[in-house]
């Protein structure tokens, strides 16, 4: 079909080459991922009022987690959105200077939720081979840190990246599908803090 | 130096620079390297399709030894060929590579290499991620089969049901391979399924408005949907099932507040859409073999778009009636019932439309057609017994028995693999720029059908006189012998015709008929191209003016130009109406998603045996993706690009 001499309809040059949001295939791309982790956080959850409903008492025996650690972890997280839309914003703007300050904000940001999460695992009352509801909160609990500590690491790469000369118009990209992502983690956080907080002293 | 002068030497397509300059230029710029290390960071996505189709090709012919196997066992009354041990990892491994390792990965092979050519994009989303996919389940496949060798292959059932599989009644090390073969065979389907939505939301020629994509590109998206909801169930229920079996926790202890219908739930919510990610793939096959041997469009384009849509979300709703014997309320089995008989209805539509295509058609019966046709027979018939398998009464009488064996075979042999044979045979000369023989695609097909119900037909009798599944033998007497020897016959029979498919695979790569751009005279856009098609796919990206392009534009299909040459860039165009938005550079070859994948392989097979691998193989997997990801050149240079 294309062997003869082909028919131009239009020419496209001029389209840019980078582009934000949902014009990007790596914003789909991490759209498609966020779904398919919320699907797993989702899933885990059901699985946590499955055993409830199983279980005359819930804790069976223990008391439910402290609260300092994990309720620090969720005010330090809301307030995290903050630095992380301004991020985003100068990202948009192709501001190099701003994005480097803002990745290295939410770098440190996120090594201090690391820090917290290092101590809500100890304050949780209960260890994982204690019985299913034990099992059931070191899985949530680890779920959510397996997202933090990716996203963090992503954070600190790409921060390194920006101080380098690779920086183009597609790292602005990168960056603020990093923002759409930790808002994800973010977001995440609220209901698994509820259940993992606030759920056990309901019922 | 003038605008004009300067135009002749950017390095873009155009009318300016000539087709056989504009050609050889994006061939330099998207071939694979030669040799050894190029194969090895191959990003084609042709290439990695092909990978994929061989190899789960490679595990059904294994999966199809192991069934033969079985079926000599069973030949007679108290045969001796297998013992009661080896048996039961012979039925496991057979069905968790059918599942796990042919079905679902030869559905998506068929989407890396032919949805990019069919919305007419140089490249798949993400080529790099599409290459690791194939590393990942190269490697599970690998360790189970390297684990069932060495007899340490899984012994609970495809679906590895606790507390069977728990650490009370499985010591060893089993039931673990077959749990971590879930994580990796998940993590390929995921990626994959990320790759196809965005392929497919975002690279679609100028033109292809959401109701001028092809039915099997909408089948393919909605499959890879229900693989983004469906398959974390089963990564969550089987990581939790390691978890119980290496540190102790109690998910589905009964003993400490676990739950043993907990895995069931679990597995089902992802284990009943399976059926349908191995289904609707194949109702895209048919969608698009259909219209080019009937040659006209298809009949009810609409209805079938809404059809798929339809299944997708019905097929979450089903689960439960995998466990109608488990003892649930009334109240949810009656719903269940309902949903099951629900989704009759879209498969109804699916199959009218079929028919009346057909029947308006002018129809050529050629090898892919007359799979087709074995299709709707077998799965009509499949369907009917599920229909009957949606009744509690039913189900909780035939639970466990060859009805059920007979029933989900009907469905998926006829429902995927009689369309995938089809498939094959339509897609082979896009392929491999040559024809399968007809001659040998008759019989192939006249082998099949008969083998296929003389092998699964008898089940349902047997079934209903009272066999169980997973006996590796029975008594004599019980009015089973001569019904197991027929079923035996089939499977020969079929086993023939998947002889005469590798004869004529082997014979047609050397000697078949040289095919061109499109010898079927077919209505799509990977039919635009050559056969099999360059490494950039399509020296122009195509403009799609209705949804048949090939037909509608009978004197060649209008093109755009203006994206670069000398360097890998795709078109992207807006989510509804495809209109142009962004040229985006995509990813050169790198040997990093190999080398993350291998770190994966140490990680996940690491844990089968220490929780502290999960620690330690999380060092090199972070320097293998940061390796991935870093930028290996310079920024762009500035546009237009002088010589």
């Amino acid at each position: 079909m294309n062997n003869g001499a082909p028919r131009f309809a239009a020419d496209l040059a001029h389209l840019p080459t980078s582009a934000h949001g949902p014009r990007a295939t790596t914003w789909w791309g991490t759209l498609g991922f966020i779904l398919i982790e919320a699907t797993g956080f989702a899933l885990a959850a059901a699985a946590y009022f499955y055993l409830m409903g199983q279980t005359e008492t819930w804790p069976p025996g223990q008391s439910p987690p402290d609260w300092l650690w994990g309720t620090l972890q969720l005010v330090l997280m809301l307030a995290s959105l903050w630095p992380n839309w301004w991020t985003d914003r100068v990202a948009h703007a192709d501001d190099l200077r701003k994005v480097r300050i803002g990745l290295v904000v939410m770098s440190a940001v996120g090594l201090l939720t690391l820090v917290v999460r290092a101590f809500e695992f100890g304050a949780l009352n209960c260890r994982w081979d204690d019985n299913a509801y034990g099992s059931m909160v070191w899985v949530l609990l680890g779920l959510h840190a397996v997202h933090l500590i990716t996203d963090v690491g992503d954070t600190l790469v790409l921060t390194v990246l920006m101080f380098t000369k690779h920086v183009e118009p597609r790292r602005f990209t990168d960056v603020t599908d990093n923002c759409v992502y930790w808002n994800f983690v973010v977001a995440a956080w609220v209901p698994l803090w509820a259940l993992l907080y606030v759920v056990p002293r309901l019922v | 130096m003038s605008a004009r002068d300067a135009s002749r030497f950017i390095r873009r397509d155009g009318p300016s620079l000539g087709e056989a300059e504009t050609h050889a230029r994006l061939e330099r710029t998207w071939a694979t390297p030669p040799g050894l290390w190029g194969w090895l960071s191959s990003v084609d996505h042709k290439q990695v399709g092909r990978r994929y189709i061989v190899t789960a090709f490679v595990f059904f012919l294994l999966a199809g030894l192991l069934a033969l196997a079985m079926r000599m066992q069973l030949a007679g009354p108290n045969q001796t060929l297998l013992t009661p041990d080896r048996y039961n990892q012979i039925f496991t491994m057979h069905g968790t590579t059918m599942m796990f390792l042919f079905a679902v990965p030869v559905m998506e092979a068929f989407a890396i290499y032919l949805v990019p050519l069919m919305v007419g994009t140089r490249a798949i989303a993400f080529p790099r991620l599409n290459a690791f996919s194939y590393w990942v389940y190269l490697a599970g496949g690998v360790m189970l089969w390297v684990a069932f060798i060495l007899n340490v292959g899984p012994d609970v059932g495809w679906f590895s049901y606790v507390p069977l599989s728990g650490p009370q009644f499985s010591p060893g090390k089993r039931a673990d391979f077959w749990a971590q073969m879930v994580t990796f065979t998940e993590v390929a389907a995921l990626a994959v399924a990320v790759e196809i939505i965005v392929t497919v939301l975002k690279q679609r020629a100028p033109g292809m408005s959401l109701n001028r994509i092809p039915l099997f590109v909408w089948g393919q998206l909605v499959t890879s949907f229900m693989v983004v909801f469906a398959m974390p169930a089963v990564m969550v229920s089987s990581s939790m099932l390691i978890m119980d079996r290496l540190i102790g926790t109690h998910f589905f202890n009964p003993a400490e507040g676990g739950d043993a219908l907990l895995w069931q739930h679990l597995f089902w919510f992802f284990g009943h859409p399976e059926v349908y990610i191995i289904f609707l793939p194949a109702t895209g096959f048919v969608s698009s073999i259909l219209p080019t041997f009937a040659r006209r469009p298809i009949f009810g384009y609409t209805a079938l778009v809404l059809a798929l849509v339809a299944t997708g979300f019905l097929g979450f709703g089903l689960w439960v009636h995998h466990m109608f014997a488990t003892g649930l309320p009334h109240l949810g089995n009656s719903f269940y019932t309902a949903a099951s008989m629900a989704i009759a209805i879209p498969s109804g539509i699916q199959i009218f439309c079929w028919l009346a295509t057909l029947w308006d058609g002018r129809p050529r019966f050629a090898t892919p057609l007359l799979f087709v046709i074995g299709f709707i027979v077998i799965f009509v018939l499949g369907g009917l017994s599920g229909i009957m398998l949606a009744s509690v009464p039913i189900d909780s009488q035939v639970h466990d028995t060859y009805f059920v064996v007979a029933h989900f075979h009907y469905v998926l042999i006829g429902g995927a693999v009689f369309p995938l044979f089809g498939a094959i045979y339509y897609w082979f000369p896009k392929f491999t720029g040559r024809m399968l023989s007809e001659r040998a695609g008759a019989w192939n097909f006249g082998l099949f059908f008969v083998g296929f119900n003389i092998a699964f037909f008898p089940m349902h009798i047997l079934g209903l006189i009272g066999m169980p599944r997973r006996v590796y033998s029975y008594p004599a007497g019980l009015g089973w012998d001569d019904l197991n020897l027929l079923s035996t016959a089939g499977a020969v029979i079929l086993a023939a015709g998947v002889l005469v498919f590798l004869g004529n695979v082997w014979h047609s790569l050397k000697h078949g008929l040289v095919a061109d751009d499109n010898p079927w005279g077919a209505a799509t856009l990977e039919w635009a191209t050559a056969s099999p098609p360059p490494s950039f796919n399509f020296v122009h990206i195509p403009v799609v003016t209705g949804s048949n392009p090939l037909w509608e534009e009978a004197d060649g299909l209008p093109v755009v130009s203006g994206l670069r040459v000398d360097q890998r860039e795709l078109l992207l165009t807006s989510v509804v109406d495809a209109a142009p938005e962004v040229r985006e550079p995509s990813p050169e070859p790198s040997i990093w998603p190999l080398l993350s994948a291998l770190a994966v392989t140490i990680l996940f097979i690491g844990s089968i045996f220490t929780p502290w691998a999960v620690v330690w193989g999380s060092i090199p997997l972070a320097v293998g993706l940061i390796g991935w990801f870093w930028p290996k050149s310079a920024p762009d240079t500035p546009e237009p690009v002088i010589e």
